[in-house]
């Protein structure tokens, strides 16, 4: 009886496989999208974690210098007070005309060296003798050109890109710093009763997160970001589900009907039911798994390339099967089941055994409905401008745009409601009044896959606007600061000062780009001298600054800073600001800065020789007329003997620095299309469960003399109608979006706040792609209706339903 | 003391991160260019001597310590800086060739606790001073509390065990070889080596379980010099006895493929010092024990028919292992027979 009765409820999706499919579909997409995000954020956790364990090095608590360096009696305190530490220079050195950053360790004591050994079977003692031995990952290897008179170098797997370690003996060479330490490394095993360090050394400054921790944290808005698209394609698929399973119950009352009347209790048929839920979420899990794993798989090198491109953080790895994100996904997917199939579930078990259609009753029932989801919806925002209020930091950031989305969500069928009476209103002759009427009736099926819309839309405007404003900013900013036609790196300082005689003989005005790497309040600090031109002055991205600031900067040692150090440290104009012991600069300007993370500051190039002697002298801009780039640096190439990639023109530093932009965000644009897509899915699948619904509405129209096809058409238009209000509705709550996103999450996320640019043009063509949406999904029941046999609209009279 | 720390320094370059396997000894001997040279005929000077020799390529400060509790308990405490140079020269920072290690111990009949300390030189963190006299590493130290070195505190801690002590000489330096300069091969080879083995110790030791009062008797060696032994030899077991008789008794064996070689050096109660002619001094094990997964041995039987003595020497603890970068037994050892006494006890080589 049971397994008849189970095959009975089965054999309903024999008859309606487009439903099955529909149903299927919508949940593997939910869980699709939500396990790729899973998978990628795992994916690159394990990276992270994977080299934070391969250089463990590299990661754990450091002990830095509040500015300039650690001193070798500050060192020796800490060891001769029991603590074990150990030393690491970093900095900057040119083989030929290539920078590398170099870390100098202890090779007897940083936990690093077991690694350097491990790979290469064991060097011998040289590394601590000159001429030294330089490590190196094989790819970084394989960039470096070494010159006659550089140290060997030994290529070594475990060493992360882009970086060469050495002894300290050869990096204090290289450096020249030999009494120098940038910061302590705390070794993992301390014994007890030590003296603690802010008696023993309280100038310095202990961060408890390392290299590693620091990308946790940086990437952590990043995946955040992930998980919200994750959690929004989620909640839209959630809708198509649960259209789907209302259809396919409201299809099959008559054959409860039946069931119930051959003597199934009501509650063996709401186990069956919920056993052939459990049974279609499995199967849609594990297609939305394998889907997830092919989005993932596709997205994960943009993903990579976001993160190197914006926090450094590398993901050197394909896309493994973790247990995590396959049961959270398939953990997702049953609960989403069972979430959007309890209403349904808890209709049938309490579906009188025989239900006369009580339409009209209904629609007040939901009328209430709406007015509680509004008050929920109004308290929502309410909350969420409290939050914002209230909170700061990028999670208070997100919990704003969570209560803005679902408090918007929440308002939209009450809105709809309120825009069809308002119509109503103004609307004469009967159709017309027919039409909004039925469009009201119609509601509470579509409202869900409305709420999807409104979210799909909303978000694709808010990021849409958020990345286009950024892009104008950033390419406004790129115009600011590479001001110059060329950039030339030089090979050593001595071929900076004949560069610059060069130049100075053929008139060409030269802007050096100089710099030094200190560190404020502990944390990295570039400084940049430049030399007073108009270059600087008529270009520099000024956010805030004294009226007189170039002046001051040029003539009385003041600084300029960027917004991130400003932001971090609470600076303004005005403020005096410790660049280095004794060197202490009044802030007279704040400038944007896009992309770096650390502080910087600028000073005039005397100011900053007199503080610090010997900066290097490699690298300058060269103002040239734009017919003249070609012959310059060809001229420069050929008397300095320079490889090409050392002059650089502006253009392709603009064009990369582009590339780089549009690589970090086309995973957003990916996701955003993808969650349209889920949506216009959404409102297909409550078309197709409508459509079954209305044809007892349909049968007395048809019936007064209205053609199908004339029926066909008004639900297309019906379609396209609440479609339009959607997306009207969807354009302020998007504006809102990236508001909140520009102007919270970015300060929070970056340290930069970004303005907001609005761009109706892709306002309008948004509107119409909604439209599109609508049209396609109304497609297919507006098809059936005009091909509908006459039989079945009469037979709504014969039959209840 | 001679050999033995000969190898651990030798071989202290070993097994570190450079560890290379086809470095002997005679590797590191072709490397001695820029080093000087123990030469006979130079009178050792103090307090300067008492401080580290930059010049030369390996030195150390030994000290080895028998000690007892009130009740009777017997511990043994052992605390050793090593230097070894990658070439000579000692100028601040990085560029310092200098390169430290430190190894303290503390045993008990039971237990065996060890540590390990390596550090670079010209930093502070590890080094010497000969006026006034401290040795150190990191939180390890070895300090005069007045000129010389007859007044020693010594002190190391680990996560462990720690002790700190009071070391009074009772007995003048000794000089070994001729007034210092000892010869340590046919070849010629030789080290600057003296000695204080006559300290009287007083102190606290705690081997985690709380500190106990403890007192007894310690040896300190001072060796340096540039040049390694023979290639030929693969390890050695190194006796230093003090006898309840007042003399004193250093002896090892060196174990070779081209056959052992002994020497030492007998110290009378009445302070007169003597060099023991080769193969004079016999060692042979009596029993081994099963220690870090090889079988050595922790019961030996010593005869030296010129001072007609004839003793066994058993380990307090067969298991005192120092499981350091390079791995050798060394522990505290109980005499009897035709004298009685205690002494410490080293073995290399054994694999």
């Amino acid at each position: 009886m049971i397994r008849a009765a189970f095959l009975a409820l089965l054999s309903h999706w024999l008859r309606h496989p487009l439903q099955l499919v529909t149903l299927a579909v919508g949940l593997a997409l939910a869980t699709g999208l939500w396990s790729a995000v899973q998978a990628i954020n795992s994916e690159a956790r394990a990276s992270y974690k994977q080299a934070e364990e391969q250089l463990a090095g590299l990661a754990g608590a450091r002990l830095g210098p509040m500015e300039g360096s650690i001193s070798l009696e500050q060192f020796a305190r800490l060891r001769r007070a029991g603590w074990q530490v150990t030393p690491v220079l970093t900095g900057n050195v040119n083989f030929g005309d290539q920078a590398f950053d170099i870390m100098g360790i202890d090779l007897l004591g940083h936990p690093l060296s077991a690694a350097l050994i491990t790979e290469q079977g064991a060097p011998d003692l040289t590394a601590l003798t000159p001429p030294g031995l330089l490590f190196a990952h094989p790819d970084t290897a394989a960039r470096l050109t070494l010159l006659p008179d550089s140290p060997p170098l030994r290529a070594v797997e475990d060493v992360p890109r882009d970086l060469l370690i050495a002894d300290l003996s050869l990096a204090g060479r290289l450096l020249n710093q030999s009494h120098q330490i940038s910061y302590m490394q705390l070794l993992p095993t301390q014994r007890s009763g030590l003296q603690p360090l802010a008696e023993l050394v309280p100038e310095l400054r202990l961060d408890a997160s390392g290299d590693a921790a620091d990308t946790a944290r940086l990437t952590e808005s990043f995946h955040l970001n992930l998980t919200a698209f994750g959690l929004l394609s989620f909640a839209v698929g959630l809708f198509i589900v649960q259209g789907g399973i209302a259809l396919s119950l409201e299809q099959r009352r008559a054959m409860l009907r039946t069931l119930r009347g051959l003597g199934l209790s009501l509650r063996l048929i709401v186990l069956l039911i919920a056993a052939e839920l459990m049974a279609i979420g499995i199967l849609s899990a594990l297609l939305g798994l394998a889907g997830g794993y092919l989005v993932a798989a596709a997205l994960l090198p943009d993903v990579s390339a976001t993160l190197s491109g914006l926090y450094g953080a590398q993901i050197e790895r394909g896309l493994e099967l973790r247990p995590s994100w396959v049961l959270s996904g398939l953990g997702m997917a049953l609960a989403g089941v069972f979430v959007a199939g309890a209403q349904t579930l808890y209709e049938v078990s309490r579906m009188p055994l025989l239900a006369a259609p009580a339409s009209q009753a209904r629609g007040q029932h939901v009328r209430r409905s709406y007015r509680l989801l509004a008050i929920a919806g109004v308290a929502l925002l309410m909350l969420g401008a409290v939050i914002l209020l209230v909170s700061e930091g990028l999670l208070g950031g997100f919990a704003f745009l969570s209560a803005l989305m679902l408090g918007a969500a929440l308002l939209l069928p009450q809105l709809i409601t309120l825009l069809l009476s308002l119509a109503q209103r103004f609307t004469r002759g009967p159709f017309a009044g027919w039409l909004l009427a039925d469009t009201r009736a119609q509601l509470p099926g579509m409202s869900l896959a409305l709420m999807a819309l409104l979210l799909a839309l909303a978000a694709n405007i808010g990021v849409t606007t958020m990345v286009s404003s950024f892009r104008l900013t950033f390419t406004a900013w790129l115009d600011q600061r590479l001001a110059a036609e060329l950039y030339v790196t030089v090979r050593n300082d001595h071929q900076g000062a004949a560069l610059q005689d060069w130049l100075a003989a053929r008139d060409i005005p030269a802007l050096p780009v100089r710099r030094a790497d200190l560190r404020y309040e502990g944390l990295p600090l570039r400084v940049y001298g430049v030399v007073d031109h108009a270059t600087y002055r008529d270009h520099w991205p000024l956010l805030d600054a004294k009226s007189d600031a170039w002046d001051r900067m040029f003539r009385h040692g003041a600084a300029m800073i960027n917004e991130q150090m400003a932001r971090r440290h609470g600076l303004k104009p005005g403020d005096d600001v410790a660049l280095q012991s004794g060197w202490r600069a009044e802030v007279v300007g704040i400038y944007s800065d896009f992309g770096n993370p650390d502080a910087q500051a600028i000073v005039a190039l005397p100011t900053l020789l007199a503080q610090i002697p010997g900066v290097p002298n490699r690298q300058f801009g060269l103002r040239v007329p734009e017919e003249e780039i070609l012959p310059v640096s060809k001229a420069i190439r050929d008397a300095f003997d320079l490889p090409a990639d050392a002059i650089t023109d502006q253009r392709t530093i603009k064009m990369r620095s582009l590339a780089i932009f549009e690589r970090t965000f086309v995973i957003t644009a990916a996701l955003n299309l993808l969650t349209l897509g889920v949506a216009g899915f959404a409102m297909l699948s409550s078309l197709l469960t409508l459509w079954a619904q209305r044809l007892p509405q349909l049968a007395p129209v048809w019936a007064m003399g209205l053609t199908r096809r004339q029926l066909a058409a008004t639900e297309l238009l019906r379609s396209l109608l609440l479609a339009a209000m959607t997306a009207l509705l969807a354009l302020p709550l998007g504006l809102a979006l990236a508001w909140a996103l520009l102007a919270v999450i970015n300060v929070a996320a970056f340290g930069w706040k970004l303005p907001m640019y609005l761009f109706p043009a892709d306002w309008l063509q948004l509107f119409l792609l909604a439209l599109l949406a609508a049209a396609l999904s109304a497609a297919l029941p507006t098809w059936r209706l005009s091909r509908l046999d006459p039989a079945d609209l009469l037979k709504v009279f014969a039959n209840e339903r | 003391m001679n050999a033995r720390s000969w190898l651990i320094a030798a071989c202290f370059l070993l097994p570190m991160p450079f560890a290379a396997e086809a470095q002997g000894y005679a590797g590191l001997g072709s490397r001695a260019e820029g080093f000087a040279i123990p030469r006979p005929n130079t009178p050792l000077k103090f307090p300067e001597d008492h401080g580290p020799h930059s010049d030369f390529r390996i030195e150390w400060w030994y000290l080895t310590a028998n000690l007892q509790s009130a009740d009777g308990t017997k511990y043994g405490v052992q605390w050793t800086l090593f230097r070894s140079a990658l070439a000579p020269g000692n100028e601040d920072g990085w560029q310092n060739p200098q390169i430290w290690m430190g190894h303290v111990a503390a045993t008990s009949r039971d237990r065996h606790l060890f540590a390990e300390r390596i550090a670079r030189g010209g930093t502070g963190q590890a080094g010497v001073t000969a006026q006034p006299f401290a040795a150190w590493i990191d939180d390890w130290q070895m300090q005069a509390q007045s000129d010389g070195i007859a007044d020693l505190k010594l002190a190391a801690q680990t996560s462990d065990f720690h002790y700190n002590l009071n070391l009074k000489a009772e007995g003048p330096l000794v000089l070994h070889g001729a007034d210092g300069y000892s010869v340590k091969s046919d070849l010629g080879q030789a080290s600057y080596y003296y000695s204080q083995p006559d300290y009287q110790v007083q102190g606290t030791l705690s081997l985690g379980d709380g500190p106990v009062k403890v007192s007894g008797s310690a040896w300190l060696d001072r060796e340096w010099s540039s040049q390694p032994l023979a290639a030929d030899q693969s390890g050695w077991d190194w006796f230093s006895l003090s006898l309840d008789s007042g003399d004193r008794l250093m002896g090892f064996v060196l174990r070779g493929e081209n056959g052992n070689f002994s020497s030492g050096t007998w110290i009378g109660a009445d302070g007169t010092v003597s060099a023991l002619a080769p193969g004079a001094f016999r060692a042979e094990p009596l029993e081994t024990t099963l220690v870090a997964g090889r079988e050595i041995p922790t019961r030996w039987s010593l005869v030296l028919e010129e001072r007609d003595l004839s003793v066994e020497v058993q380990a307090l603890n067969p298991q005192s292992w120092m499981g350091t970068q390079f791995s050798y037994w060394e522990g505290p050892v109980e005499v009897s027979g035709s004298h009685s006494g205690q002494g410490y006890l080293e073995m290399t080589g054994y694999e």
